[in-house]
């Protein structure tokens, strides 16, 4: 019936409710839904049921490529592409190699970290639905919102919103897709 | 005048990192609200020191032009002194960067409360001052414009870097600096530009900040995500800041000159680039919070904390000098021996080892006094004469050293040129140039974490 909603949106004024709510809400069985805050809010990306570790391991696997890839520079570059004899020391002088190696570590881990992080979250993202509630703009500063998604195969426009006012919020708004 | 909102400058004290009354949507006007202050209405401070510093910026590029056309003898360097200015400014400017990440990272793994906002204005002048840092060995380099042969890159001439040299080492560390402190300072930056985006007062600001924060909705999703790549940032700048200072500190240990070559470098060296960022953290803070009213956000138990940090980095530098001295003794060495008595006693510069002494070791001593940390004038003061006495630690260390070969015939003096200073005041000028225009234009306390501050009080305090 709803077709046109991308969504039903709660307020709240303080993350602690939020939090509640978003607990609830995984409770009753939605799952296509998100939370929105103007800062981290510890515990909230449980409530709603999301667990991720994927950042850590990119940044992890960028670590070991990145060390690989420095060490492997410093050694192609003395041993294979400009074999130099100093003073008899061996060309493959590895100790000496060990800053750069470090560095090339963090320099990969670095970037895969932001890069990583923008990508899984899909951004730059230059539209979404949330904007078109006027209230929204309130999310980057001092409230909270906890949105049912219209995808939700429990979502039913009524329903939901009767669920919503349940959680005591400030308000309910519909989300315009 | 007329809309001004009532402005609270209460100072809440040594003991609080924030002032009363505030609440998240108080923290995001007010350090929103420096940004978004009518053009006429920035304090005339801000006009007359943007004037000046910007003043210099033309300095620089007149010194930069000329020496472009004349090459580096109109520096003051000639054998045996070929490290002059240009490198004593390198090793000054990259070392006041690394107290932005020492407060931005290391700060943030041990949870300090006290770090939050003055993490965005140090990570800012983290970067400007690895940008002034990183202009002077291109500078230095004789043909600047040939700087990419730095870079490990297939070339006709099918050469490659020496990458057993530190100063090789060196421009993979500084680069890396700078790469890695422009992304966790943009990373920081994305939710408070999309307050920035959603408090836009015109469509221009709003488009602005719009595309800078790429879509930022405040997600939990995002902000697990984000949270995640906060930290590993943090956990791999850690390590990354003292690397770079240990690199720097490489360019000269490696090497065999008396004077330089010492194991103690590294650590001192670490230890006296945060003893002098936090220095100009704070030459740099006590004015904008006073200018901007930013007291309760800004607050004394913010500068007594970085105080402190002064004092206890300023004694691991004595603790370096001390044991210079002591080596000189002990080794036996009697070059190490001499390199020691002609710095302090009968070489040409004999005077700015004692003005370094005064200024790094026995100034800041006066920190250990709670009045002292209280007084802002005091703390003002000692923090421009450690940024003196630490750029003197540099000259010590680089010019003196190179005066005295080991073998007599190659001794020589150095003296600055008219150009060697106008392009050191010229980067000051720059650096002071881009603070400036960060704190007119981007929000230089990180609102998002000051509204996890007030989150956190609200829950410790029960307030």
């Amino acid at each position: 019936m709803a077709t046109n909603l991308y969504g039903l949106m709660a307020e709240f004024s303080q993350p602690e409710p939020l939090i509640e709510a978003a607990r609830r809400a995984h409770a009753a069985g939605y799952r296509k839904m998100d939370a929105y805050s103007p800062m981290p809010v510890e515990g909230l990306a449980e409530a709603i049921g999301f667990r991720t570790s994927l950042v850590q391991r990119l940044v992890f696997i960028a670590g070991v490529l990145g060390a690989a890839g420095g060490f492997t520079l410093c050694w192609w570059m003395t041993v294979v592409a400009y074999p130099h004899n100093v003073a008899g020391r061996p060309l493959n002088s590895w100790p000496a190699y060990i800053p750069i190696t470090f560095e090339g570590m963090v320099l990969v881990s670095c970037l895969t970290a932001v890069i990583g992080m923008l990508v899984l979250n899909g951004l730059p993202q230059p539209y979404h639905p949330v904007f078109n509630v006027s209230r929204f703009e309130r999310a980057s500063r001092d409230r909270f919102f906890l949105c049912i998604e219209a995808a939700d195969p429990k979502f039913e426009a009524k329903e939901t919103r009767e669920f919503l006012e349940t959680l005591s919020p400030q308000g309910v708004m519909e989300v315009e897709p | 005048m007329h809309d001004e909102p009532p402005v609270t400058t209460l100072d809440p004290g040594p003991k609080k990192v924030l002032g009363p009354g505030h609440d998240y949507g108080t923290v995001t006007d007010k350090i929103s609200g420096v940004v978004y202050r009518p053009f006429e209405r920035t304090p005339r401070e801000m006009f007359i020191g943007f004037g000046i510093a910007f003043l210099l910026v033309n300095v620089l590029l007149v010194s930069v032009t000329w020496l472009f056309f004349r090459g580096v003898g109109i520096w003051g360097i000639m054998i045996p002194v070929a490290w002059g200015f240009a490198i004593v400014n390198f090793v000054w400017w990259i070392g006041i960067g690394h107290a932005g990440t020492f407060i931005s990272a290391i700060l943030l793994l041990l949870k300090q409360d006290w770090r939050t906002s003055i993490n965005r204005f140090s990570e800012s002048m983290t970067l400007f001052a690895v940008a002034c840092a990183g202009m002077f060995p291109i500078l230095h380099l004789g043909r600047p414009w040939l700087a990419y042969w730095l870079v490990p890159y297939p070339n006709t001439m099918w050469l490659w870097p020496q990458p057993r040299s530190p100063l090789i080492w060196d421009v993979f560390a500084v680069s890396t600096y700078g790469t890695v402190s422009l992304l966790f300072w943009f990373t920081g930056l994305i939710p408070d530009f999309a307050t920035m985006r959603d408090k836009a007062p015109n469509s221009w600001a709003q488009k602005i900040f719009g595309m800078l924060a790429l879509g930022w909705r405040g997600s939990a999703k995002h902000w697990a995500r984000y949270q995640k790549a906060y930290l590993l940032l943090a956990g791999l700048s850690t390590p990354l800041v003292v690397s770079v200072h240990s690199v720097v500190s490489f360019d000269f240990s490696v090497s065999i000159v008396p004077g330089w070559h010492t194991t103690i470098f590294p650590p001192y060296f670490v230890a006296g680039a945060i003893y002098s960022g936090f220095a100009m953290v704070l030459t740099l803070a006590i004015p904008v919070r006073r200018w901007y009213h930013l007291e309760d956000l800004i607050t004394m138990r913010h500068i007594e904390c970085m105080a402190k940090v002064m004092l206890g980095t300023g004694l691991i530098v004595a603790y370096g000098y001390a044991m210079e001295a002591f080596m000189a003794w002990y080794s036996g060495n009697q070059v190490e021996r001499y390199t020691f008595i002609n710095r302090a006693w009968i070489g040409g510069y004999w005077w700015t080892y004692w003005i370094l002494i005064l200024c790094n070791i026995l100034t800041p001593q006066l920190l250990w006094s709670k009045r002292v940390r209280l007084y802002l004038p005091a703390v003002f003061i000692i923090s421009l004469i450690i940024n003196i006495g630490m750029w003197l630690e540099r000259f010590v260390i680089v010019v003196t050293s190179l005066t005295r070969d080991y073998v007599p015939s190659s001794w020589g003096m150095y003296y600055p040129t008219l150009w060697d200073w106008s392009t050191y005041a010229g980067t000051l000028g720059l650096f002071v140039s881009l603070m400036f225009l960060f704190i007119r234009g981007l929000p230089a306390i990180s609102i998002f974490e000051m509204r996890e501050v007030v989150h956190h009080l609200e829950h410790t305090h029960g307030d």
